[in-house]
């Protein structure tokens, strides 16, 4: 792999063990890849703090605290090195927990007091303490041609897609590697060619509800798996799609596919036509997105679900916008959550202490749900005691509870969830 | 039918190396892409992903010969943690290059090897022995049974 001269003197120590360390992961994962060189980035999102018994145990058998923990699952090196401040800008994303409500987590109070520390470890490096799956919500929107280094599906798909931005889907030593040198292999969706699209879904119908974008994005993920699809309408999209509807489709296409990459014609940045989204090429199929389809997609989403009794409804996959707090507020105000059933939101620190602000967290506390942020069910695995089913206004958690935590799930709007929640039944039908 | 007399056929491939290093063990074959977080369980390097052909199955100190990597972006970090637990394979070939399967292979420090002049998957089966000579590009395949296992 090539590497500039500013690359060699890190490669061979300029800046320390660390850095070094960091060029050495950089260049074999490179060659792993066939990559031909580097490229600069300032840009990177990432999980860094530790929430987990066995690395606590790690750092306390290796010595060295929170350094040996970034030194291995940062860094892959043995060798336990001292970490410099960070060179890149770089956000933190979601937990698996969240450190505000230990208990209804099921998290002992040891492991919330390891995770302190390392988060004071990790902002002292200088990582921004977003703790969210959508750090472009929060402050980190990446402007369209700019290299990153990102972690998180749902989150790589936007920055990628609705930005116009470039990353891959890199992982936790990669990012690390990258805070510490300001470097990220060249190759995949950093190149013009690999980001042009290889299948067209032509939609017959609407697409306008948050709800219909997480059917499509299902959809399309499931059929054209890691490829680049491109959404067309010949009649034009109607409703230009905004942040929460773009968040969720994305979620959607990468979870039950692996879709890093879509374009929708006239509204994602290297989509004004359809050819220029195809490079000019011809696609490799085309696929329809009718009524037919519609149906069955919500079929295969809610196809766990069985019980009508639901004892939780959680909202906020990916992390909830601001719009979606003051909606869910507006449905719940005045009504209760039924004494059978739990609501849980999440959504970013920083957006929690908006809506505190706005009254939207009293509002909903009130009725009897509660606002939480950092975390999820599925990073966290936790659930209310005695939950057997659950109402999801999101694809990609309705894909993911059942299969890690055994549990029925039901997929629908927002509105249908907040029912669900007041009346612990589910009584969505295909809307 | 008699219990059939081990033919021990040997067969070469060659591709090219992701992590150098040498390494022999028992192939565990899937057409199946791998998860890595919710797919796998790195205390015992067992795939428990719902529905996949290898659930159950632990693939430590085993040749993994799979299509590649699939799912979240944490894919490198429950394979590094496999390592951390002694329960790495020995060595990995497969076919579909992204970053997840790249950084993956790179922190689990098994010799591995991708870009075949044959496709591994049609011909190893799982049970037959492999030796990975990922520095030089070389996979040795001792076909010790001839009865099919091939899934």
């Amino acid at each position: 792999m090539h590497l500039s001269d500013e690359e060699k003197a890190m490669r061979d120590g300029r800046d320390g063990p660390a850095v070094q360390k960091a060029m050495d992961l950089l260049m074999r994962y490179g060659e792993a890849l066939g990559a031909e060189r580097l490229v600069e980035t300032h840009n990177v999102c990432a999980t860094i703090t530790s929430t987990t018994p066995f690395q606590r145990d790690f750092a306390l058998e290796r010595g060295g605290g929170m350094d040996a923990v970034f030194s291995e699952f940062s860094l892959d090196s043995q060798e336990v090195v001292a970490i410099p401040k960070f060179k890149t800008f770089t956000s933190h994303l979601q937990l698996g927990f969240d450190p505000g409500q230990p208990e209804r987590m099921g998290v002992s109070e040891a492991i919330v007091e390891f995770y302190a520390k390392s988060e004071r470890h990790a902002a002292g490096l200088g990582a921004q303490i977003m703790n969210t799956c959508t750090p472009y919500q929060v402050g980190n929107i990446p402007t369209r041609g700019e290299h990153c280094a990102w972690m998180e599906s749902s989150a790589v798909v936007y920055c990628n897609s609705v930005l116009g931005a470039r990353t891959n889907t890199e992982g936790r030593e990669s990012t690390g590697a990258a805070m510490l040198t300001g470097r990220i292999p060249y190759w995949g969706y950093h190149l013009d060619e690999h980001r042009r699209a290889t299948h067209v879904v032509e939609l017959d119908i609407e697409v306008e509800s948050v709800e219909d974008w997480g059917l499509l994005g299902y959809y399309m993920g499931d059929l054209v798996q890691e490829r680049v699809p491109v959404v067309h309408s010949r009649r034009g999209i109607a409703r230009v799609p905004n942040l929460p509807r773009l968040k969720h489709f994305g979620a959607a296409a990468s979870s039950s596919g692996g879709v890093e990459m879509y374009h929708i014609v006239g509204i994602t940045p290297e989509a004004l036509t359809l050819e220029q989204a195809l490079g000019g090429k011809a696609p490799v199929e085309v696929l329809r997105y009718g009524e037919a389809e519609r149906r069955a997609t919500y079929e295969k989403i809610n196809a766990t679900g069985r019980d009508a009794e639901v004892q939780y409804v959680m909202l906020g996959c990916p992390h909830y916008t601001i719009e979606q707090i003051w909606e869910a507020a507006q449905l719940i105000e005045g009504r209760k959550v039924h004494e059978s059933c739990e609501l849980w939101i999440f959504t970013p620190r920083a957006i929690k202490s908006l809506a505190d602000r706005n009254g939207y967290t009293k509002i909903i506390e009130d009725a009897g749900g509660i606002l939480m942020s950092d975390s999820c069910s599925a990073m966290s695995r936790a659930v209310p005691k005695g939950t057997k089913t659950v109402a999801l206004d999101s694809a990609k958690q309705a894909h993911y509870l059942p299969a890690i935590l055994g549990v029925e799930a039901w997929f629908g709007s927002t509105a249908q969830c907040i029912d669900a929640a007041c009346t612990g039944r589910w009584n969505g039908s295909h809307a | 039918m008699n219990a059939v007399v081990a033919e021990e056929t040997l067969l070469t491939l060659r591709g090219r190396k992701v992590v150098g290093g040498v390494a022999e063990g028992e192939a565990l074959v899937t057409r199946e892409r791998i998860s890595g977080w919710g797919g796998i369980d790195p205390r015992t390097g067992t795939v428990i992903e719902t529905r996949h052909e290898l659930r159950g199955r632990s693939f430590a100190g085993k040749v993994l010969v799979f299509p590649g990597a699939k799912g979240s972006s944490g894919w490198s970090a429950m394979f590094h943690v496999a390592r951390l637990m002694g329960m790495a394979p020995a060595a990995m070939l497969f076919n579909e290059m992204t970053t997840k399967i790249a950084l993956g292979a790179v922190v689990t420090h098994a010799p591995s090897l991708t870009d075949f002049d044959r496709d591994p998957l049609d011909c190893i089966a799982t049970g037959d022995w492999v030796r990975v000579d990922a520095e030089r590009g070389i996979v040795e395949v001792t076909k010790k049974n001839t009865t099919g296992d091939h899934a």
